[in-house]
């Protein structure tokens, strides 16, 4: 038998005779003929597990290394060492979804933590338990507004808001019965003034706007949240977390519902996942968001412990009444952000954040000097500015590549840079150098 | 595991001054963030060096129990091993390091690997195409739901908004089917808790024009293949609707039979079960949708990028070191594992419909049921054994419901171990119910009060300090 079946001949034996048959193929005797299946799957025939390394080690070959100065919502940032050694603790690797309490407090204690971590970073009250990344977790902010107001079914989104993000909202708004309305933006900035009127036609439950926008625009969200509350409707903003270490957070510019991604803290970019989304909101809403919570308690010991609770709000017991399906999330990639939040810690995240802006702001100045860039938006921005370039911006964005270099996201007819505390100044000058060329 | 209670939190051990990181100097310059787009306050976040960081999460990982720590017959959840040369794999840093907007000619090794994980998949449940971007299960469902409203939509069939699932269904498939703006039908199951066939008749020729698809697990919830699966599919294909299959149950028909063969259009896969990845305390896992040949125009865009491509690279490590010849053997095994479990101990405990079943089987409670202990009773009190409680209270089909799904992976010795302590706890009911109602008692903590978590909720340290 292979390795991963324990059955020798005599176990066999033993149990079809326990089960009263004699042959494993008599255990899909109901199965009708006509759909059983016969024969082999066309599959590669087993591999040793030096062969399965030797094919995938090949596969990696055929990659090429970047520098990678791209973002669109993901970040090259440093992962410290001691992340992906506690994360392969296979009793936390191979549990599930904590239901049995009295043996799984190590995952409800860190998700606990998770929890007390994002609220204090985007200065909201409460947390999930993570969701899977941050475009559904805007989704999911965005139902979770429709569901909480009056049966106002309209949602604004920003002009600046990530296309990324935009696409997976006109995807669950189609089906859900949501009206999208953008909201047109202005040099790169939302509108307040048009955000006014159309709240004014009403029944609009929610707004969506990004910080820092898809620009990397650090917007001036004053008198957004009044705006929308007037009118009944909720605020959702949308953030990179490890950028709001600096950044006035939701909570302070009076968001109902704080959404994003938790990629930038120290997730590798692995193409695409697993990251983690996050979502924290108001306390008001709690029996509104949408996942699993975790709450403390006591056990009948009177000892501290934590649990899964008001799960009265989750799919299994609303089932057809749910405005969410969402069950399991990202467990392990909670554990993730918040191992590298206790290691960073109030300082380190706050001086990682400020070296990306440091970079972002010194290749921007060093590109501008070039004379063949401009900023699209002369806006402040945080770690990362899109510009317009005076040439042919495949041949530059092929150059960047040949050298070795992810020359930023191409966007509309521009470049998006991004930078982070990973890159050093002679990446940032030899980039500079290629696109002087 | 440890049965001691490590109870800090992090913040508990924070002191100011300590770190727990190392940067660069700043090489810049000096860029400052204009005072206004400042937070006033820092995050309150704990300050650690770096080894009371790694004691904390290695004390708490030992108050946790994983498939690597004992037995785990969560029914439902598919809880196999997780081989570790899946993980080795996934964390090769010529895929770490891949952003997800880089060129195609860039990541020719990363696309090679979806391309081979999707012919993969499609040889073994017999569609023809894999969308990868739902991160989960019930995204999977969402997504696959999302396919079928899109087929309807393309041909103007407006009206077919309505979702038939079997009473057992899992909790998701309805909330996934409102997310999606669908309707549930339910359609009742017989005596031996198969879907009854003269009831969806009845349904179909009720609602024929408004059905969008029905939904349904095969071998459903409580591990019996539905052997009308053939008439199933062609009701509904005749009246103009599609077949979805839920995969959370695909385990048992590796080697026996394909979705597709079985008559269903479109599927979701959790990867984190069938295909060995880990659960990770509740994810990240995958719900790659497949679909037969011509319904890939419909695929939503339900994420950015390539799904959680970590996940898929462990799945396919787990299919590669199979091969053919072994993959066939996970169905026939994990069956045999469940039946054996269910012959042994149908004497003691209720077992409702008394046939073959596949993966996995469902109790209703102990046979005897006087001595007042209770399924969740008997689920604490294997807790006190070493062993991990199989699902309880699902499916809702009966009151006391114990739903045990042991894999292939087991070995005779522990599923007989299992089963001589599921024995003595029945033998403890009668004996000394006190013992059981009261488990568990040498876990880190006993049982804990819900209704105080729910009624008065704490869920950050923030609150706990405002206490």
């Amino acid at each position: 038998m292979y390795k991963y079946f324990p059955h020798t001949e005599d176990d066999l034996q033993a149990m079809l005779a326990k089960v009263g048959i004699d042959s494993l193929d008599a255990l899909y005797a109901q199965i009708p003929e006509s759909i059983r299946f016969q024969g082999d799957y066309q599959l590669p025939s087993a591999m040793s597990e030096m062969e399965v390394r030797r094919t995938f080690e090949l596969l990696g070959a055929q990659n090429k290394r970047l520098t990678c100065f791209a973002g669109l919502g993901v970040y090259d940032h440093y992962t410290p060492s001691v992340i992906p050694s506690l994360l392969q603790r296979s009793e936390f690797l191979t549990s599930y979804t904590p239901y049995q309490a009295e043996i799984s407090q190590g995952t409800l204690h860190y998700i606990f933590e998770y929890q007390s971590m994002m609220a204090e970073l985007t200065g909201m009250d409460i947390s999930n338990a993570s969701m899977y990344d941050g475009t559904t977790a805007c989704a999911e902010a965005m139902m979770m507004a429709v569901a909480a107001g009056k049966k106002q079914n309209k949602v604004l989104v920003s002009a600046t808001v990530s296309p990324k993000t935009r696409e997976v909202l006109d995807t669950y708004a189609l089906h859900h019965g949501i009206e999208l309305e953008t909201i047109p933006a202005k040099d790169g900035i939302t509108q307040l003034s048009i955000i006014n009127f159309q709240l004014s036609i009403g029944n609009v439950a929610g707004v969506i706007v990004q910080q820092p926008n898809v620009y990397g625009i650090v917007e001036d969200y004053t008198g957004f949240a009044e705006a929308c509350h007037e009118q009944k409707a909720l605020l959702i903003m949308d953030s990179v977390a490890a950028d709001l270490a600096l950044l006035k957070t939701p909570g302070e510019w009076g968001a109902d519902i704080a959404v994003g991604d938790g990629q930038s803290l120290g997730i590798p970019m692995l193409w695409g996942g697993p990251y983690v989304g996050y979502m924290c909101c108001t306390e008001k809403l709690i029996r509104k968001m949408p996942g699993r919570i975790v709450g403390m308690t006591k056990d009948n010991r009177d000892q501290r412990a934590f649990v899964l609770t008001l799960q009265a709000r989750e799919q299994h017991i609303r089932r057809q009444k749910a405005t969410s399906n969402i069950c399991s999330n990202q467990s392990l990639m909670a554990l993730w952000v918040t191992v590298y939040m206790s290691l960073m810690g109030r300082q380190g995240l706050k001086e990682a954040a400020q070296l990306s802006y440091a970079g972002a702001h010194y290749l921007c100045d060093e590109l501008l000097k070039t004379g063949r860039f401009s900023l699209a938006y002369d806006k402040p921005f945080f770690n990362e500015f899109y510009v317009k370039y005076d040439g042919d911006v495949s041949t530059l964005y092929q150059r960047f590549i040949e050298a070795g270099i992810l020359g930023g996201v191409r966007l509309e007819e521009g470049i998006l840079f991004a930078v982070t505390e990973k890159r050093t100044k002679e990446e940032i000058d030899n980039l500079v150098k290629m696109a002087a060329l | 595991m440890n049965n001691r209670l490590y109870g800090n939190l992090i913040f508990e051990l924070s002191k100011e001054g300590r770190k727990g990181y190392s940067l660069p100097k700043n090489n810049f310059g000096n860029y400052e963030l204009p005072a206004e787009m400042k937070r006033a306050e820092d995050a309150a976040l704990p300050e650690c060096d770096e080894l009371t960081v790694v004691r904390h999460y290695t004390n708490l990982s030992n108050n946790n129990f994983g498939v690597d720590t004992g037995f785990y017959p969560l029914g439902s959840c598919t809880m196999k091993y997780n081989p570790k040369i899946n993980e080795e794999m996934a964390a090769l840093p010529q895929f770490q390091n891949l952003h997800p907007q880089q060129p195609a000619e860039t990541v020719v090794g990363a696309r090679a690997i979806v391309a081979m994980l999707e012919r993969s998949l499609c040889a073994l449940t017999g569609l023809a195409h894999f969308t990868f971007k739902p991160y989960a299960g019930a995204h999977g469902e969402l997504t696959g739901l999302m396919v079928i409203d899109n087929y309807h939509r393309s041909r103007g069939d407006l009206q077919r908004k309505k979702v038939i699932v079997p009473d057992s269904a899992h909790g998701t498939n309805p909330a996934s089917a409102a997310v999606c703006g669908l309707e549930i039908v339910e359609v009742k199951s017989t005596q031996n808790g198969l879907v009854s066939l003269e009831d969806l008749e009845r349904l179909v020729s009720l609602e024929g024009d408004s059905i969008a698809a029905m939904m349904m697990t095969n071998p459903n919830t409580l591990g019996l293949f539905e052997t009308s699966i053939p008439a199933i599919a062609k009701l509904i294909h005749d009246c103009g609707g599609l077949m979805y299959y839920d995969g959370a149950n695909l385990n048992p028909m590796l080697g026996a039979c394909r979705p597709g063969d079985m008559g269903f259009d479109v599927m979701h896969i959790n990867l984190h079960k069938t295909f060995s990845t880990p659960h990770g305390g509740g994810g990240p896992g995958a719900g790659p949708v497949g679909v037969r040949e011509g319904l890939q125009d419909f695929f939503p865009v339900v994420s950015p990028y390539h799904g959680n491509f970590g996940v898929m690279m462990r799945a396919l490590t787990y299919i590669l070191s199979l091969g053919r010849e072994n993959v066939k053997m996970v169905g026939p095994l994990a069956t045999l594992n469940a039946n054996y479990i269910k012959e042994s101990l149908k004497d003691v405990y209720e077992l409702p419909i008394d046939t073959t079943c596949c993966h996995e089987f469902v109790f209703d409670g102990l046979k005897d049921k006087s001595t007042g202990v209770t399924t969740m009773d008997v689920a604490k009190r294997l807790l006190d054994y070493g062993y991990h409680a199989p699902t309880i209270y699902f499916p809702l089909l009966f009151h006391e419901s114990l739903m045990v799904e042991p894999t292939e992976n087991e070995s005779r010795e522990t599923l007989d171990g299992f089963i001589a302590v599921m024995r003595q706890i029945a033998e403890e009911a009668k004996t000394d119910p006190e013992l059981v109602k009261s488990a568990p008692h040498t876990t880190p903590i006993g049982r804990v009060d819900d209704v105080l978590a729910a009624k008065h909720p704490v869920t950050t340290y923030r609150q706990l300090q405002a206490e």
